[in-house]
């Protein structure tokens, strides 16, 4: 508290005597549990020690790693979006079917992002400006996006395009080690969205609302901008996300992505965001992603365990953060 | 003369008004595009035809949203109840499949009961995290939904299971006194959920906790057990329409039975006139949402369009039935008259308080 | 802390001298039927502490919210420095230099104290925030209003006291010409509200003008220079602290009573409070910066007034003695048995009832019906399962619409469609359904017409003469002096008197208000 009559102290000063504040704590805790299931994991499972592994959860994860970092956004303030699973599939579905049609890919691809932005701010309107709950207007999102999906077509269509084909399979070798183009895609979108919630405005009243979305209005402070804000970039996200799905899984489908929302919202939980808003950050919902991802591999390498444990070990997981940040905000009010 | 305008006004002012006319009107569209549309046939004794599909048809919803309903009242909201549902559906037909004699009636009645009261004991949990914890019902609940149906593969083992007992199917499937059966169970859910909300107090305490938690408080009303009950209550809601869907399709599959059915349940809850914002609610506008949405699903291919373009117009339904109810819509669509004065008392409009208020201090 | 605190010679300069920083004259707000604001006029002057006096209902919040444009006034002018302004929003009042600190502090709770001053204009490079910059500016307002705080360290991890003055910092960041502050010091403890006076003295002496709101007589007279005393959304007079004394402001905040009422005979003699039977003893009742300890004990068949100002604590004491906040301190006896009241849930099962004095958030369920207003605390202590049958339902609430003569005369009719006071007869009528032995009214006759209000008196005197203990608690003296048998003075959250009302004059209550028992002034009619 009177650190303001201190002297400047050195900087190994400051590292000794470095202890996390408060607000890390859920971040800290969450990349203890990643480095501790991967380490289990490598413990037991030879193949799981490779740094590939660790490389190929970020490629496999690319687009829930997207989906999450606007997720982050709304969550912050105090909303939730469950429109994100339905947008991906209504982009999976547009790429497919424009390039079908003989679209330039960088069209194609315009238009998927044109949409979800768009699908985004009609929702971010009618929660700020018509008092409709978050989550009833982006339930609407949901089923209008999903409708939209199958307006376009009820059957899969796949995606040949030799562009998107090419940025599918395109590696990226970082020595012994590859990357895929979706993965970088996925970090360059943390890294912006980590700057601006740290750095601009925009991103400070992000936070703002969150605490307190009454002061900010007294303080002066662009609410109804942000608020409408934070679902344009949720659906911009949900977009992005959906051209890296389709380039994962090359095909549009009015089938894909259904219930992604929920492992989206699970990632940010877990990535120590509280749910009620105003603390978190879009690091911590890359560790949720990556957490889940480990769990998923985990998994799949015991061979015993099926693929349903991973919604349950994610509901738990849920739960205690859940609980443990219900106490941590209890105590402090 | 003046009794006759006060009857069409107690009529005009009538919760029930607007989504009754909304279904007279989804019905009359049908029987434009096809004039049989409400044509009924006896066969074998039991009765057959559009209308009749719908009502059988609604029965999940229905029952869905009675309990759902009872949450949102007390300014709730239950997300978990597909995920519910899917485990009453797993528990069952596994039951029913482990059974020494698969097709007695026994083995049907001992499933049900036994999935019942794992429904019943899922929505207790809710309620706990609700009421003991304090935990926001949407976020509380989102966590069910995330786990549930996981749980419910975990039952099944991550099979499609399929079961073979006739009085199970019986639920779906079967006719009493002509009528389907399922949509007698959800008359049935419908007439006791009446008896127990407005025969004993839980209605008007339900509502009271609703509308003024503070008020309600230091009148002494438990509002932890009651919100308990109503938890409770709608995981056994939720748990009915799991098995009646099951019923169904004798199998179960945990990956898509019920799913969004919560998002109907809210849909016809909010359609029926009970406010999102919680207070006082109607349960016959619940019966007339579910139907409503029913009819819906039943319009779509009716007129000729794909069943599946049916999540389009339920997002048309969503936003126009929530524009209706905001007040700050009807306060924008009604720009042409007078600016209204602020609200009585100094409540002013300029200060929304923050949906999430109550966890801070 | 009732030194007097002199300012320096600003308020000693004749007026006509100095030009007021902000003037609003005549002004008027009407929400609906009710006229918040009557022709309302008050002068701000630069380097004043200017304290705004009054009840509940005077019209200080409106007067408030009207100068920071959270209301638009429906007539009369503001003007600043001389110029006309009118606002629209908080924003353009906060431009024309007009900065507010309400008692909830409105800053954001998850931010540090450098972005809670300085959010929406950080400072900024290359379009980025500048966090090092912004902490050394934020550091350098809070050592020049001396407070001791770290700009980097998130809000909420300190006390509301620190969070109040972080809010003035914020305020301040934006030079503010006038500073309100709206009842900052309602929770803060006596060395809390040092700090924070010694900061609103510095800035003070910088020129900035302070509207201060607080219900601390002795706050007013340590820091305020000058006071505008408001009533029933009406000016009643401008004032110079230093020429007015304690007495003669309490006087003429609370105000003689216009209306005449009769004098209720009471049908229960004078009881002998000593001889009855002690229903509820409390010893050392009391709970953090709410309420010092008190004791009290309440007998069979009596009317006990409590009188004080707001934020005495005659209201924490109610709430305490219900269940409705947990006591920190002190013991509770019914009859002869020891209980903690930790739920109102407690108290209705001891007998005891309590009406609210904020009607609407505490009392009403406005879109029940009145019957089930009525019947909601009965059916509350049964339990859901066991309704009450219908034809005690029905008996029970035509007997008290009969009774206490509610308007319209229909169980069925929505509670938010009734006046405030039929309103309030329904409340009163939920208690007694409960059949209590013991009834706590914190202002019951608050904004409700005056038939209504004989009608709640002539009622209690009636429920203490069957037997019930009563509590009165009304910001009218009268009122309280003309229906108790025993009168409890209380002021900064501490009984200072207790006596049994053997004609006891409005005067002798004011006087141990004001805290001058010792009349020194001749008085005024």
């Amino acid at each position: 508290m009177s650190t303001a009559t201190v002297s400047p102290a050195s900087t190994w000063d400051r590292v000794r005597t470095f202890t996390p504040p408060g607000r890390y704590l859920p971040l800290i805790a969450t990349l203890a549990l990643f480095i501790g299931l991967f380490g289990v994991g490598g413990m037991r499972y030879d193949g799981l020690s490779d740094p590939q592994v660790l490389i190929s959860l970020l490629i496999d994860n690319a687009f829930l790693i997207v989906l999450g970092v606007g997720m982050t956004f709304v969550i912050l303030t105090g909303g939730i979006d469950l429109s994100v699973g339905s947008v991906v599939a209504l982009s999976t579905m547009i790429a497919a079917k424009t390039l079908q049609m003989g679209w330039s890919p960088y069209l194609s691809i315009a238009a998927v992002l044109l949409t979800g932005t768009v699908l985004g701010l009609l929702m971010g309107l009618l929660i700020h400006y018509f008092d409709i709950q978050p989550f009833i207007a982006t339930l609407a999102g949901l089923f209008l996006a999903r409708g939209l999906t199958y307006l376009i077509s009820v059957e899969s269509i796949s995606i040949n395009d030799p562009t998107f084909t090419s940025l599918a399979f395109k590696t990226v070798y970082l020595g012994d080690y590859y990357v895929r183009w979706t993965a970088i895609i996925a970090l360059a979108t943390v890294a912006v969205a980590a700057f601006v919630l740290a750095r601009t405005r925009f991103g400070r009243t992000v936070y703002a609302i969150g605490g307190n979305e009454s002061s900010a209005m007294l303080m002066g402070l662009r609410v109804a901008f942000t608020k409408v804000g934070v679902y344009v970039i949720s659906g911009f996200c949900a977009a992005l996300a959906g051209l890296l799905f389709a380039l994962y899984i090359l095909s549009g489908n009015s089938l894909h992505a259904i219930g992604m929302e929920l492992d989206a919202i699970a990632a940010v939980v877990i990535g120590g965001t509280l749910l009620t808003g105003g603390r978190g950050y879009v690091v911590g919902s890359l560790l949720g992603v990556l957490v889940l991802g480990i769990i998923k591999t985990l998994i799949s390498f015991d061979g015993t365990l099926s693929s349903y444990w991973i919604r349950i070990i994610t509901g738990v997981l849920l739960l205690a953060f859940v609980v443990v940040q219900r106490f941590a905000t209890r105590r402090r009010s | 003369m003046t009794e006759t305008t006060t009857r069409v006004q107690r009529v005009l002012r009538h919760p029930l008004l607007w989504p009754v006319l909304a279904l007279v009107v989804l019905v009359l569209v049908n029987v434009v595009a096809r004039p049989s549309f409400l044509d009924v046939r006896m066969q074998d004794g039991h009765l057959y035809g559009n209308v009749i599909d719908i009502l059988r048809n609604s029965a999940p919803v229905m029952l869905v949203a009675l309990g759902m309903t009872l949450v949102i009242a007390t300014r709730g909201i239950d997300l978990s109840v597909g995920a519910i549902a899917a485990i009453a559906g797993a528990v069952a037909c596994t039951r029913i499949v482990g059974a020494g004699d698969e097709a007695a009636l026994t083995t049907a009645v001992m499933a049900v009961t036994y999935a019942l009261v794992v429904c019943i004991v899922l929505g207790a949990w809710n309620g706990l995290l609700v009421s003991v914890l304090g935990i926001q019902p949407i976020i509380a609940t989102l966590i069910l939904m995330v786990a549930g149906r996981g749980i419910s593969m975990a039952v099944t083992d991550g099979q499609i299971t399929t079961v073979n007992n006739p009085f199970f199917s019986d639920l779906a499937s079967g006719f009493v006194l002509t009528l389907p059966l399922a949509f007698l169970i959800a008359l049935a859910v419908l007439a006791f959920t009446a008896v127990l909300t407005r025969r004993t107090a839980l209605g008007m305490l339900i509502e009271a906790v609703g509308i003024n938690p503070e008020a309600s408080r230091l009148a002494g009303v438990r509002a932890r057990t009651i919100i308990w009950t109503v938890y409770a209550f709608s995981g056994l809601c939720a748990g009915m329409a799991g098995l009646v869907i099951a019923a169904n399709t004798n199998s179960v599959n945990a990956n898509s039975l019920g799913l969004w059915i919560e998002l109907d349940a809210i849909l016809a809850v909010v359609i029926g006139g009970t406010s999102l914002a919680g207070g006082r609610f109607s349960l016959a506008g619940t019966f007339v949402g579910a139907i409503f949405i029913a009819t819906l699903a039943r319009t779509i291919p009716n007129i000729g369009i794909p069943s599946e373009i049916n999540y389009l117009f339920k997002a048309i339904v969503v936003i126009a039935v929530c524009l209706l109810q905001s007040p700050r819509a009807r306060a924008v669509f009604r720009v042409r008259r007078t600016p209204r004065p602020p609200a009585a008392g100094p409540a002013p409009t300029a200060e929304p308080a923050p949906a999430t208020a109550g966890v801070r201090a | 802390m009732t030194q007097m605190q002199t300012p320096p010679d600003v308020v000693a300069t004749p007026e006509a001298a100095r030009e007021p920083v902000i003037e609003m004259r005549d002004i008027s707000i009407t929400f609906g039927a009710v006229r918040a604001l009557d022709g309302v006029s008050v002068r701000l002057f630069p380097g004043e502490v200017h304290a705004l006096m009054g009840e509940n209902g005077a019209g200080k919040s409106t007067l408030i919210k009207a100068l920071t444009g959270v209301y638009s006034i429906d007539s009369g002018v503001i003007t600043i420095s001389g110029e006309r302004h009118e606002f629209h929003s908080p924003a353009a009042s906060q431009e024309a230099g007009i900065s507010t600190v309400y008692q909830e502090v409105n800053l954001v709770p998850n931010l540090t104290v450098a972005e809670n001053m300085l959010l929406g204009r950080e400072p900024r490079r290359l379009g980025a925030i500048n966090v090092r910059e912004m902490n050394r500016r934020a550091r350098r307002t809070l050592l020049h209003l001396g407070i001791d705080v770290d700009p980097r360290s998130v809000l909420d991890e300190h006390p509301i006291a620190v969070q109040q003055l972080v809010a003035i910092a914020r305020a301040v960041d934006v030079e503010a010409k006038v500073l309100i502050l709206d009842e900052p010091t309602s929770s803060l403890d006596a060395d809390e509200v040092e700090k924070l006076f010694t900061v609103m003295r510095r800035l003070r002496d910088e020129g900035v003008a302070i509207v201060f709101v607080s219900h601390f007589l002795d706050q007013i007279y340590e820091i305020a220079d000058r006071m505008t005393i408001l009533r029933n959304g009406r000016l009643v007079e401008e004032r110079l602290v230093s020429e007015t004394s304690q007495l003669e402001l309490v006087r003429l905040m609370i105000g003689r009573e216009l209306e005449v009422l009769d004098r209720l005979d009471r049908a229960a003699p004078q009881t002998d409070a000593e001889e009855g039977t002690p229903l509820l003893t409390a010893v050392g009742l009391g709970r953090k910066n709410t309420l010092e300890a008190t004791d009290l004990t309440l007998y069979e068949g009596e009317v006990v007034g409590i009188a004080g100002l707001l934020g005495s604590g005659r209201t924490e004491l109610a709430r305490l003695l219900f269940g409705a906040d947990t006591a920190d301190t002190g013991e509770l006896t019914f009859r002869s048995e020891r209980r903690k009241l930790r739920s109102p849930r407690h108290a209705i099962d001891r007998k005891i009832a309590f009406s609210s004095e904020d009607r609407k958030a505490e009392g009403v369920v406005g879109d029940l019906t009145v019957a089930d207003n009525m019947l909601l605390a009965l059916q509350a202590s049964r339990g859901w399962l066991r309704p009450i049958p219908q034809a005690t339902r029905t008996q029970l609430v035509d007997d008290y619409i009969q009774a206490l003569d509610i308007r319209p005369a229909d169980p069925q009719a929505l509670m938010r469609n009734l006046s405030g006071g039929n309103q309030q007869k329904v409340l009163l009528a939920r208690w007694l359904i409960t059949q209590p032995e013991i009834l706590i009214l914190d202002e019951p006759t608050r904004g409700i017409d005056i038939g209504a209000k004989a009608q709640i008196q002539a009622k209690v005197a009636e429920l203490a003469a069957q037997g019930m203990s009563v509590v009165f608690i009304s910001a009218e003296l009268e009122e309280v002096l003309r229906l108790s048998d025993r009168l409890v003075v209380m002021r900064d959250r501490r009984k200072i008197d207790e006596r049994v009302n053997d004609d006891v004059s409005v005067r002798d209550v004011l006087e141990t208000i004001a805290g001058e028992a010792r009349a020194e002034e001749a008085p005024h009619d």
